[in-house]
């Protein structure tokens, strides 16, 4: 018998933190597997300020920790200096589409030669549950009790679609975690996103749409059913910037 | 025949595999607790299992190793 699935090297044999049902865990091991298939050398992670800022201790590579919302300008930075070195962003969506916003916007344009991760579940979850940029309208968080109102809050900011208008990202693409399908295809998309740098292409972004059955007062399988159902909807999966297909 | 080794130290009973499994035979069990105090998934009928690792893949904590 030979192994079909194990746990990818990149992860340490630390045990997530991750609240159960949490998609955060499966994008992990997500990223470790894409990065396993490159036998890179080096490789640099940059961890964010949110659920995922003890990602640190899962990764099996050198991970550097960045202010909140820094983490591609920090990315940058590596990757310049280490141009021979994978660098990655682990982002969440409170870190990477609000107080990070005009480092994500920038290292797009500059289309620097990194890859980032973002992770949207629609709330803060570290913090506890409040209102993110990405929260839907009418959703509900506990700094907007009874759902997000385009009076008072305006509306959710849809990131792919926005960083694609830009001529300097190489690729962006949408996906999402909720069935072992979506699973597969978020798997590809990540690793498309480190071979595009493997191969110094340029910027890539993979949004992954997530679970959060805590902050959302759900189960597990009931969050997983809601991102199908309602994330989904809003936030359309799929390719919005693929540089290698338009040269074709 | 396929072999599934879980991690039960792991789990944290979510169920995700559960409904991922194509056969049906991942179940959270009722008398088995781990040390974080949560019921553990278990796989009530090696027999059937295929070996697809779908169970694996949508385990968020890695818990899952699968054989063919």
């Amino acid at each position: 018998m030979k192994k079909v699935f194990e746990k990818p090297k990149m992860l340490t044999d630390v045990p997530f933190h991750y609240c159960p049902g949490c998609s955060h865990g499966i994008v992990h091991r997500m990223v470790a597997s894409a990065i396993d298939k490159l036998n890179a050398e080096k490789v640099i992670g940059v961890a964010p300020v949110g659920c995922a800022v003890f990602a640190y201790d899962y990764f099996n590579c050198d991970m550097q920790e960045a202010a909140h919302g820094r983490a591609p300008a920090v990315a940058t930075g590596i990757k310049r200096t280490n141009p021979d070195a994978i660098v990655f962003a682990y982002q969440g969506d409170g870190d990477l589409a609000s107080i990070g916003m005009a480092e994500i916007v920038h290292a797009a344009a500059r289309s620097e030669n990194i890859t980032v991760i973002f992770i949207n579940n629609a709330i803060y979850g570290m913090t506890g549950g409040q209102m993110a940029p990405t929260t839907m309208i009418g959703q509900k968080a506990t700094t907007c009790q009874q759902g997000r109102s385009v009076e008072l809050n305006g509306y959710p900011i849809h990131v792919s679609e926005m960083l694609a208008q830009l001529q300097g990202p190489c690729y962006i693409e949408r996906v999402s975690t909720h069935d072992v399908k979506h699973v597969k295809q978020a798997e590809k998309a990540i690793d498309r996103a480190f071979r595009n740098q493997a191969e110094g292409k340029g910027f890539s972004l993979v949004e992954v749409l997530s679970s959060c059955p805590t902050n959302w007062g759900k189960n597990p399988l009931d969050a997983m059913k809601w991102v199908e159902e309602e994330m989904c909807k809003i936030y359309p999966l799929g390719v919005f910037k693929d540089t290698a297909k338009e040269e074709k | 025949m396929a072999k599934v080794t879980m991690n039960k130290a792991l789990c944290k009973s979510c169920g995700l595999c559960v409904t991922a499994c194509p056969k049906q035979i991942i179940k959270i069990s009722t008398t088995d607790m781990n040390n974080k105090g949560y019921f553990v998934a278990e796989v009530i009928d090696m027999e059937k299992c295929i070996g697809c690792a779908f169970c694996a893949t949508m385990c968020p904590d890695c818990v899952i190793e699968v054989e063919k």
